[in-house]
């Protein structure tokens, strides 16, 4: 459908000079970038790289189902999900009661003139700083700081995750209590309810499936995060698939990397199940 | 409201309350089974944590990570590394965004059913390998350096964002566009005028939220030998030079600060264009 040209001036983007602008700005900020970031695409083709990438990759079919291997598999398998579990139950033990504080959602003193409007502030900002502060050191380094204590193991692991996730989990969950409905809250707060009472009865049920849905995307992010957790001898998926990559054994490689798929189908299922439930 | 009112004291809510409850209890049981299995099947002595001798040596541990090393010239190095690790992220999180805005397409089903599931799949296996892993595999296929963690954080924050793209293009209401098609417009410009800018605020908040995530998991990536501060970070930790951790550390923590500011900045200005 084009304009007869008889009628008027020929169609024309009245937008279109804001858009090269921006579409210029944006190149010249992104030239430094992509310097910085080394993007150099025909290194993929280099002839050297090519070939190992092909020894690599051509090793990925079939995937190794060794009975000797599978029993590791499953093994690491099984060892991944209960850290992942143990450390976001760990976590979710840190991060309810801190987002509770941190939330300004159950602020008594914003709804009006009174007393500890500044202390609740106060109190709030030191919350978001210590959540802020457990999510953004890496997983790693809080775990070489519990092998200190724990050992080599499963445990300084399980201990790292808790403490970034509950960073993590703390913040988020703060965040949708206060970007979702809190009229009822609201409301129960100036009806005179107490604090834990608007928190139990009007924030949490509005919000439960958003919370739920969020906690279990994380529980299938600490799976993944296994992969850290083979640094510190925790075992697991991680490890098995840095032994596999090492030794460029791309069949024990592709057997990891499809339980790991597995894994992110079955949390997606279990998010599902639980929004259900909480509907 | 009278209604719900009304409703809320019939009989039916009682019997309905029953049953969800016995659905819920079961999956509370279920999920407080599935925590002390855990606990049990990793068997950690916890005690270990408690111990006098261990609080000396995490303390000691900590302790060792003060005075940061604040000379200029390892200042320097940090602010490159710093740089470097945003960069990577950056770029990351932009190819991300195009990779997975072409796979959403198809995902969304505007190509058929078979098109759905295969794009489904894709992106569903790009998500599902862990970024430390493409990291790994991204090494061998193009080197170290910087570009092999920009590579994995795309592959997978693709797979991440594509899935995202592909629900907000399906949740995105159909009538505008076939408005446009019904009026005779090109499909490709009707998808452009019409649902595009219903979901770009959308997009763009999903992607400045990843971009927070990737400044992170770029700073680990280096662990694998992909750049940035992460790569100084494992460097420094593994021979035992705290001091010089601890600035990374610091130059980290500034670099989420900034960049979650900033993002949180530009979401907050992004309203969706349907509210």
């Amino acid at each position: 459908m084009r304009a007869p040209s008889a009628v008027g001036p020929p169609l024309r983007d009245p937008a279109a000079g804001r858009r090269v602008g921006l579409a210029v700005t944006a190149a010249i900020l992104l030239w430094p970038l992509l310097v910085l970031a080394e993007f150099e695409p025909w290194r993929l083709f280099d002839a050297s790289h090519l070939a190992v990438m092909a020894g690599f990759l051509g090793g990925f079919l079939p995937p190794v189902v060794t009975a000797e291997f599978l029993a590791l598999l499953v093994r690491a398998t099984l060892e991944t999900l209960a850290i992942a579990t143990a450390g976001i139950a760990l976590a979710f033990v840190i991060a309810a009661p801190l987002a509770a504080l941190a939330t300004r959602s159950l602020s008594i003193a914003r709804i009006g003139p009174g007393p500890g409007l500044r202390s609740g502030v106060a109190l709030r900002t030191v919350v978001r700083g210590l959540l802020t502060l457990l999510r953004a050191i890496p997983e790693i380094v809080w775990a070489l700081l519990f092998v200190r204590a724990l050992g080599l193991g499963p445990g300084a692991g399980v201990l790292a995750l808790a403490v970034t996730y509950g960073g993590m989990l703390g913040k988020v969950y703060a965040e949708i209590l206060e970007s979702g409905d809190t009229r009822p809250a609201r409301a129960l707060l100036e009806a005179g309810s107490s604090r834990l009472g608007a928190f139990f009865y009007a924030l949490v049920p509005a919000a439960a499936q958003e919370l739920a849905s969020y906690t279990v995307y994380r529980w299938e992010c600490a799976v993944r995060a296994s992969v850290v957790m083979g640094f510190v001898g925790a075992g697991g998926l991680g490890q098995l698939m840095d032994q596999s990559m090492k030794m460029l054994n791309g069949g024990e490689a592709s057997s990891v990397l499809l339980v790991f798929l597995g894994l992110v189908v079955v949390a997606d299922l279990l998010s599902a199940l639980i929004r259900r439930v909480l509907a | 409201m009278k209604r719900a009112a009304a409703g809320s004291t019939g009989a039916s809510l009682p019997v309905r309350h029953d049953r969800r409850c016995v659905e819920c209890m079961a999956l509370a049981f279920g999920i407080g089974a599935a925590i002390v299995a855990s606990f049990a099947y990793l068997a950690v002595d916890w005690r270990g944590l408690f111990s006098s001798e261990s609080m000396r040596l995490m303390g000691r541990f900590t302790a060792e990570f003060f005075p940061p090393d604040l000379s200029p010239a390892f200042l320097g190095r940090a602010a490159w590394g710093a740089l470097q690790t945003f960069a990577v992220a950056t770029i990351g999180t932009l190819l991300a965004v195009v990779a997975g805005g072409l796979l959403a397409l198809p995902a969304a089903g505007r190509f058929g059913t078979p098109a759905r599931v295969a794009a489904r799949f894709a992106l569903n296996a790009l998500r599902s390998v862990p970024e430390l892993v493409w990291a790994a595999i991204m090494v061998i296929a193009a080197g170290l350096g910087p570009f092999a963690g920009t590579l994995a954080l795309a592959l997978h924050t693709s797979g991440v964002l594509g899935r995202l793209y592909a629900e907000s293009l399906e949740n995105a209401p159909r009538g505008p566009e076939r408005a446009l098609r019904d009026a005779g417009s090109a499909p490709v410009a009707a998808f452009a005028y019409a649902t595009l800018p219903l979901v770009t605020a959308q997009g763009v908040a999903y992607a400045l939220y990843r971009l927070e995530m990737n400044i992170r998991m770029a700073a680990v990536l280096g662990f694998v030998g992909a750049g940035g501060l992460g790569q100084m970070l494992y460097f420094h930790l593994s021979i035992f030079q705290q001091a010089q951790a601890s600035t990374l550390l610091m130059a980290m923590l500034l670099l989420v600060f900034a960049v979650d500011a900033l993002s949180g900045w530009a979401r907050a200005r992004l309203a969706p264009a349907y509210a």
